[in-house]
């Protein structure tokens, strides 16, 4: 099948614009059974995906604006295709676990559009349609969070979109320079990104347009000191809002950083390491301690959420294999466990229209099942071994340990920190005695709650114990990137720090 | 005794006059049809201006580029097909928003209609010349015919903004007769391209008249093109003026008065030894973002638009600033998708009017009117918010294209700063803009019912508002014709 893609990106809306003919009481089940054919599509694009061939695959090609070199571009390498499963993949399973019932037809034409938006981000190759789904990907989240959200929705809402929108902007006069500049050394307009990576440009271009796509990208992931936004979406939004913002919109971010400025600015990139790193130290630790000081429950996650991207961005400036494959590998686990986490906290609100830790105690008497879930899912952020996390935290680390030990030392106190918010939070909702009367009577996980968290433990364990099927693929592309910046470098310290093959094993 | 000058009809070139007068000779029509039969509908005028604008558009594109008329004052380039189009294209589809279903006593007068006809032909006369007087003779016709038009809305607010325009209106041509008088001064010349050739001959050696003039210039059109701090009546006179006519004013007098700030100034930016670049630079980026800034505290979404298309206004002027050939495509392509995203804003508005003020005492279209827009009306709350997103440039709606194309004029241009001050206003704008979209699809409804927001509806209306959705939508698709055809003409009269 050629056109994949393109029906994997569209299919969404399509259906999305006929859901206003589905009646309201049927749109539950038409949102699930799109998203789970568009899932299955996915699969499908995973399974006829070679995963030997580093280079993007499936590749459509259609001039949109040829005067100007904008056109419909779209491939997918092993880098991208993980995250366009997890994006169809989250979708499906946050509308299984809905729990709203208020304007529910709104809520799933939104979603569905909101999917198409994700795909369409991480397999546009022409920046200009990269740029039109990250914005679009800003409208239904928009009303998502402000029309289904808790007291301060608006604010948070209009905060979400004009952060990311103005980041977003200077972005996009990046590309403008970019696309001026490639003009400039080849005499055609092109915005395909792939075309852009060919582009060797002097250092002082190569870090102003860095700084240019960085601000729009490090908004989004969002970097200290641009994260104040994310508190307030995660706080106001609804369930299913936090979970898709936290699994899928936040790697828009640190997906384009991977492809765009590394590939494209290899020595700005290289020069830029250290400041980047010490901004995302200072995510990891001074949001991890935030997390603790939180005493509502969403907070907690909320904030361990931004404190692990931290140690995504930081895996990704780590510029050898092991720090990218393992930072894309992260944020497929950041999506399946930070998604569930989140879905785990909407469980409880539902049942209690409450998320403060104090108002609980003593829960895994009452909700045993409920409490056993959440138990595997706290680990799972925490890091624990043979759970999906400790791959990607640990590979990561690894990659950046080439770079800065004491960085990295620092960095790694982010397991620690976590350890000690994650588990405090288990410990203060979970255990102990049951002190309010409310709580004595709720009712554990129903079915399709069950379902959904159950199916996020399966994969966690999975890619913990397994990571192989998703890590090769990952792997593959991520070393021919790295090889080709290393080629691209001009500067000495870039060849020097963009190691394609680190360590050569002895056999070889 | 004078010799007696002997013109032939050739050297007349007539043909040249043709679309004016096709708009004159309709407009007199219509008077004389209502001289013979009083109590027409208005649905006979609407339709006969419709199609006398179709006859005059015919007319227009029949021309051939590059050629001069009638004793030269008249100039048929690229820039004077292009704008015409833009004006009659909108005019086209400004007139049918009279078939309203509420009935609004302007449009029982056929005077309306040939008032509007004449002040097209005004606008046509304005940009097809690069004479001084003639520019001017046409900037008076069509705004004394505009001032007629507003008033004829018939309601306190109208006659203020009406006089308010036109007390404004009547500064600005002083300022602009002052203006060519200098340049006549200095070079014995009214056609632009002569001042241009002699003031390049002596090389400007009379520096400090010249940039008074240029001020003065700069102030009349500031006062056309509603530039910051000559942009003062817009918002009163757009309140007062109906919602449709607002719309109309927001695009069509504009654009007449870009084409004139293109041809005088634009041999002074190239010619480089006058500041005319860095008055306009400073003037563009005050424009922009002044009244953005003032727009995030508007209460009525009318007000707010007119300080929106203040900014747009300031926006395209950069790329008369900047003067390459892409820019001043980009500006025409913009202006082009600006016309029907702003105009469907506008007849949004219009389509909700309401003869009673039943949400504010002062403000016909508060914010508060369209909340919880999305539960009541949901189709025209979707509209809207395409058309609210579209101004604020997100794609993949018409005006982030017209905005890229501006954007990229200027980066390739070496203004990367003005580059970032557009994207930074942009930003900016997106408050405002949202803030609509917040109060339709997040807040819950005021207590009314569905029927009060469509209350001015009708097929017609409908089809106009559906049409430019489509064209906002589907932009992408007409970019690329679209530029080619602009490029093409832009080239083809050297800017």
């Amino acid at each position: 099948m050629d056109h994949i893609l393109s029906v994997l990106v569209f299919f969404p809306a399509i259906a999305g614009l006929l859901g206003f003919v589905v009646s309201k009481e049927s749109i539950r089940a038409y949102g699930i059974s799109v998203a789970a054919i568009e899932f299955l599509l996915s699969l499908w694009l995973w399974f006829s995906f070679d995963g030997n061939y580093p280079g993007m695959q499936f590749v459509e090609m259609l001039p949109l604006i040829p005067a100007f070199g904008i056109s419909y571009y779209l491939g997918v390498d092993g880098i991208s295709l993980f995250i366009v499963v997890l994006s169809t993949f989250i979708t499906l399973i946050g509308l299984i676990a809905l729990s709203i019932e208020k304007d529910i037809k709104n809520m799933i034409i939104s979603l569905l559009f909101l999917e198409m938006t994700m795909v369409g981000v991480f397999v546009s190759l022409d920046a200009i349609l990269f740029y039109v789904f990250w914005e679009l990907s800003l409208v239904p989240m928009l009303y998502i969070i402000g029309a289904w959200g808790g007291e301060l929705r608006i604010y948070a809402a209009i905060k979400f979109f004009l952060y990311t929108f103005a980041g977003s902007l200077i972005m996009l006069v990046g590309m403008l320079v970019m696309a001026y500049l490639y003009h400039q050394a080849t005499g055609v307009w092109s915005f395909a990104i792939t075309e852009w990576h060919r582009l060797i440009l002097p250092m002082n271009y190569q870090i102003w347009l860095f700084i240019a796509f960085f601000i729009g990208l490090a908004i989004k992931v969002p970097m200290f000191p641009f994260h104040t936004w994310l508190p307030y979406a995660h706080g106001q939004a609804p369930t299913i809002g936090s979970v898709i913002l936290a699994a899928v919109l936040l790697k828009m971010g640190t997906y384009g950083l991977v492809r765009l400025p590394l590939p494209m600015f290899p020595d700005a990139s290289v020069y830029m390491i250290y400041p980047v790193a010490v901004l995302s130290l200072i995510m990891i630790i001074y949001t991890a301690m935030v997390a603790y000081a939180q005493k509502d429950m969403k907070q907690v996650v909320a904030y361990s959420s931004i404190s692990h991207m931290g140690v995504i961005v930081l895996g990704t400036f780590a510029m050898n294999p092991e720090g990218i494959a393992g930072s894309v590998f992260f944020m497929l686990s950041h999506g399946v466990v930070s998604g569930a986490l989140f879905m785990l906290v909407g469980v409880i609100y539902d049942r209690r229209h409450t998320k403060l830790m104090s108002e609980f105690g003593g829960l895994a008497k009452v909700m045993p099942h409920y409490a056993t879930i959440m138990g595997i899912m706290v680990m799972a952020s925490v890091g624990l071994p043979l759970t999906m996390s400790f791959v990607g935290e640990f590979l990561s680390l690894a990659g950046f340990y080439q770079i800065s030990h004491t960085m990295t030392i620092l960095a790694g106190t982010s397991i620690i920190l976590g350890a000690v918010y994650m588990l405090s939070l288990y410990k203060k909702s979970f255990f102990g005695e049951v002190v309010h009367e409310k709580n004595k009577n709720l009712k554990d996980l129903d079915g399709k709650e069950s379902m959904a968290l159950w199916t996020l433990v399966l994969i966690t364990v999975w890619l913990g114990v397994y990571p192989k099927p998703v890590l090769e693929p990952i792997n593959t592309s991520v070393e021919s990137l790295v090889s080709f910046m290393h080629k691209k470098a001009i500067t000495k310290e870039a060849r020097e720090v963009i190691k394609p093959t680190v360590i050569k094993r002895e056999a070889e | 005794m004078l010799e007696p000058i002997s013109v032939s009809m050739e050297s007349l070139n007539l043909g040249t006059l043709a679309p004016m007068l096709v708009a004159i000779v309709g407009a007199l029509g219509i008077l004389v049809i209502d001289l013979i039969k009083k109590d027409l509908d208005k649905t006979l005028y609407v339709m006969l201006s419709v199609l006398i604008l179709f006859v005059d558009l015919g007319v227009v594109l029949g021309q051939t580029v590059g050629q001069r008329g009638f004793f030269d004052v008249m100039l048929i380039d690229g820039l004077a097909i292009l704008s015409q189009i833009i004006i009659l294209a909108a005019s086209m589809l400004f007139i049918p928003l009279a078939l309203t279903s509420k009935r609004f006593h302007e449009y029982s007068y056929p005077e309306f209609f040939a008032l509007f006809l004449f002040m097209v032909a005004g606008f046509q006369f304005m940009v097809a010349s690069d004479n001084l007087i003639l520019i001017f003779v046409g900037l008076e016709t069509a705004s004394l015919a505009l001032y007629t038009l507003i008033a004829l809305h018939n309601r306190e607010k109208s006659f203020e903004a009406a006089v308010k325009y036109f007390v404004m209106g009547a500064l600005a041509a002083g300022f602009y007769a002052m203006g060519a008088m200098i340049f006549y001064a200095l070079t014995g010349s009214v056609e632009l391209y002569k001042i241009a050739e002699v003031l390049a001959a002596d090389n400007f050696a009379n520096m400090t008249i010249l940039l008074v003039g240029v001020v003065f210039m700069i102030a009349s059109l500031g006062f056309k093109l509603s530039m910051v701090p000559f942009h003062t009546w817009t918002p009163d006179v757009y309140e007062g003026a109906s919602a449709a006519l607002a719309g109309y004013m927001s695009v069509v007098p504009k654009i007449a008065g870009f084409v004139v700030a293109m041809r005088v100034f634009e041999f002074l930016i190239h010619s480089d030894v006058v500041w005319v670049r860095d008055i306009l630079y400073a003037a563009v980026v005050i424009t922009m973002t002044l009244a953005n800034i003032i727009a995030l505290v508007q209460k009525d979404v009318k007000r707010m638009l007119a300080f929106s298309s203040i900014s747009h206004a300031g926006f395209v002027m950069a790329a008369i600033m900047i003067g390459t050939t892409q820019a001043n495509s980009a500006l025409f392509l913009y202006w082009i998708l600006f016309l029907f995203t702003n105009l469907g804003a506008f007849a949004m508005l219009w389509v909700s009017r309401h003869k009673a003020s039943i949400w504010h005492e002062r403000f016909d279209h508060p914010y508060e009117k369209f909340s919880g827009m999305i539960k009541i009306m949901p189709v025209g709350a979707v509209v809207m918010a395409l058309f609210m997103l579209s101004l604020a440039g997100v794609p993949p709606f018409s005006l982030f294209w017209g905005k890229l194309y501006i954007m990229s004029a200027a980066v390739n241009s070496d203004y990367i700063v003005l580059a970032l001050i557009m994207a930074i206003n942009s930003a900016i704008s997106a408050y405002y803009y949202l803030k609509l979209i917040v109060y339709m699809f997040l807040k819950d409804p005021a207590e009314n019912d569905g029927t009060v927001y469509m209350k001015n509806a009708s097929k017609p209306l409908q089809t106009i508002i559906g049409f430019s959705v489509v064209l906002t939508v589907f932009a992408v698709l007409a970019v690329n014709p679209m530029m080619e055809f602009i490029t093409s003409y832009v080239q083809a009269s050297g800017f």
